[in-house]
């Protein structure tokens, strides 16, 4: 392929223990691109995205960010680069307001003395953005931006995570399984925002068990499998079963890549 | 896509219709939950306005009056700046055993430097104030960065500060007229101003600086954990210090922060305690500790972090003074105060848990 990958892992290993969660793990992005990763329980896909997104940090192994080498050791770090990741976990605060979460780590100050002296929030200001984007999304008509997220369902949840990574990514958005607490109309949501989030150039890191889903929105789709990268798909040329077949280690694939 | 239904499709289309509205249950006692959960210092204050005024049926101008309810924030404000730190370290889901020690330490400290080594007063008491953020900052590297637990971690340096605080004094009290006649800075949080007194100074409100510094040190705090980044990360460490890593919060600077600042108030407990005492006592202060968890407990502060208002402390200290000046006008035994606020905290603590309810 003659474009660059906009982000690029070589040999990423991560052990806890006598786990080895990633093992000597390889990993292409394409500018523009959705990829899927999907594979079994515990294959190691949130690791794998926890170390691009810094919330890990992989013993051995080198990242790539537009080619130039990045060492995250925080997610903030990643964050800054204009890499967005929804976890798995979600990684909210339940007890504080939705407006609260969604600025966590990079509230917005009050202009003036206010803002640089007394520090005071500018609580008006996220708020609005906060409604805003949630109202993009059409995930939910929350009634009040300052509820606390505890007091959400599951789903709801989600969403606000999703949005969240939305509104803030500008160079990779990463979202690990995105639509499973969501019902049947809200991952359609989530479907769509994503679709939407690659119509504005920006690649997704998409890991779902749900075939459909990962069917109907991906370019490629990465298998994985024990660690590592057992190759990469393209959804036009093979089945569901194929791809269940290949995560499962049912059957071996032809080839490790796949040209259109 | 082979083989799927297109069951989906069919929400396809409609984008604007409201989904999942909120029907809230309206009923009175809901609603009051729900009060309970925004407004966590809600419960305290109702049990504070509550004490003043049965108290005050039952005695009458004598637990009324200027005089009395003044007297109770000058018996108070050493619990309530300290239970301000404690509120700090229990909002990040830790607990703060040393804080009496790092009190007792800091007021020797600044005593001790002036009477031994001669040193300038404010020097000295910027000695004090500075031990006792090292000490805090202390507790908050070994909490945060050796990853100990908060428990354990201040019953030890609890023990540690303890000692050494007798080892350094020798056990020696200074006292209080060499302090008044040498480095009567060393009392200031005892200066008063009265209001509303008579010529001679009798009757009126009477507060000493150390109640001001004690309302403005909550205020400011208050301020700081509702309006500020700082403020929200250290609710968000409490809460689930994971998910706050993840979404971009410096945990480990927070927590130290936390008790370095509580260390930091500590001393300054420290210099009020020279103040409400008059002399400089390693002995003093050991009850520090055990009353300003209870103050914490009282005021609605959950021990399991994140939840709760600083404001809430503020009320428990108060309830806990109110009964015991309300019961002693009464003639009761004093016994009867450690009853009642053994009492108020299991309520509290049942309180916590019931509004926590409101989140499933
Ligand atoms: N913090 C941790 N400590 C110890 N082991 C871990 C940790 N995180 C992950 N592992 C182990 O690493 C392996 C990969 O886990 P990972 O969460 O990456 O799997 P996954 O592919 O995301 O699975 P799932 O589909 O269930 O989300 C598992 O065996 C897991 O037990
Ligand atoms: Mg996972």
């Amino acid at each position: 392929m003659a474009v660059e990958p906009i982000l690029k892992g070589r040999g990423l290993v991560k052990r806890y223990g006598k786990v080895v969660a990633l093992d000597n793990c390889d990993f292409d992005l394409y500018p523009g691109e959705i990829l899927a990763v999907i594979g079994d329980n515990g294959a190691g896909k949130s690791t794998l995205i926890k170390a691009i997104s810094g919330a890990v940090v992989p013993d051995e192994g080198e990242i790539f960010l537009e080619g130039r080498k990045v060492q995250f050791t925080k997610p903030t770090e990643a964050r800054a680069a204009g890499i967005e990741t929804v976890y798995q976990t979600l990684a909210m605060s339940p007890a504080l307001s939705i407006a609260d979460n969604m600025f966590m780590g990079r509230e917005l100050r009050k202009p003036g003395v206010l803002g640089s002296v007394f520090r005071q929030l500018d609580r008006p200001r996220m708020e609005k953005f906060a409604r805003e984007k949630l109202t993009e999304l059409g995930l939910m008509t929350i009634q009040n931006i300052n509820q606390a997220v505890e007091t959400l369902s599951g789903g709801q949840r989600q969403g606000v995570a999703v949005a969240r990574a939305a509104a803030f990514g500008s160079k990779v958005i990463i979202l690990d399984e995105p639509t499973a607490a969501l019902g049947v109309k809200e991952s359609r949501r989530v479907l769509e925002l994503i679709l939407d989030v690659k119509s504005r150039g920006i690649p997704i890191i998409l890991i779902s068990h749900n075939m459909p889903h990962v069917f109907e929105v991906a370019d490629r789709i990465h298998v994985h499998r024990l660690g590592r990268r057992l190759c990469v798909i393209r959804p036009q040329n093979h089945t569901m079963s194929d791809a269940v077949a290949y995560m499962t280690g049912a059957r071996v694939p032809d080839t490790e890549f796949e040209t259109a | 896509m082979s083989g799927t239904d297109n069951f989906e499709s069919v929400v396809k289309e409609r984008r604007t219709e409201a989904v999942a509205e909120f029907h809230e249950d309206k009923t009175l006692i809901k609603r009051f939950q729900h009060a309970l959960h925004t407004t966590p210092a809600l419960v305290p204050m109702i049990v504070l306005i509550v004490s003043i005024i049965l108290f005050g049926l039952l005695i009458g101008n004598r637990f009324f009056s200027a005089g009395s309810l003044t007297l109770i924030l000058q018996q108070v404000q050493l619990v309530g700046i300290v239970a301000a730190a404690q509120t700090l370290v229990i909002l990040t889901a830790g607990i703060d055993l040393s804080v009496g020690a790092i009190t007792v330490l800091s007021s020797v400290i600044m005593g001790q430097f002036v009477f031994r080594y001669g040193l300038p007063v404010p020097l000295a008491i910027l000695c004090g104030l500075g031990v006792g953020g090292i000490l805090g900052s202390l507790n908050g590297w070994l909490v945060a960065v050796m990853k100990l637990p908060p428990f354990i971690v201040t019953l030890g340096t609890w023990q540690i500060i303890l000692a050494t605080n007798f080892l350094y004094s020798a056990n020696e009290t200074i006292r209080s007229q060499e302090i008044q006649a040498e480095a009567p800075l060393l009392q200031f949080f005892a200066n008063t101003f009265k209001i509303g007194a008579d010529e001679n100074g009798r009757g009126g409100a009477t507060f000493t600086y150390g109640v001001i510094f004690m309302i403005l040190l909550v205020i400011v705090l208050a301020y700081a954990l509702r309006q500020t980044a700082w403020g929200r990360h250290v609710y968000a460490v409490g809460d689930d210090p994971d998910a706050a890593q993840l979404s971009g919060v410096n945990v480990r600077g927070t927590l130290i922060s936390v008790y370095a600042l509580s260390g930091l108030i500590c001393a300054f407990a420290g210099w009020a305690l020279i103040g409400r005492i008059g002399s400089v006592s390693p002995t003093s202060g050991a009850e520090l500790n055990i009353q300003s968890i209870t103050a914490v407990v009282i005021g609605g502060i959950s021990l399991f972090g994140g939840r709760g208002s600083i404001v809430g402390a503020l009320f428990g200290a108060l309830i806990v003074g109110v009964f015991s000046l309300g019961l002693r006008l009464l003639g009761a035994d004093a016994q009867w105060t450690f009853f009642f606020i053994g009492v108020l905290i299991i309520v509290a603590v049942a309180v916590d848990q019931w509004i926590r309810k409101v989140a499933a």
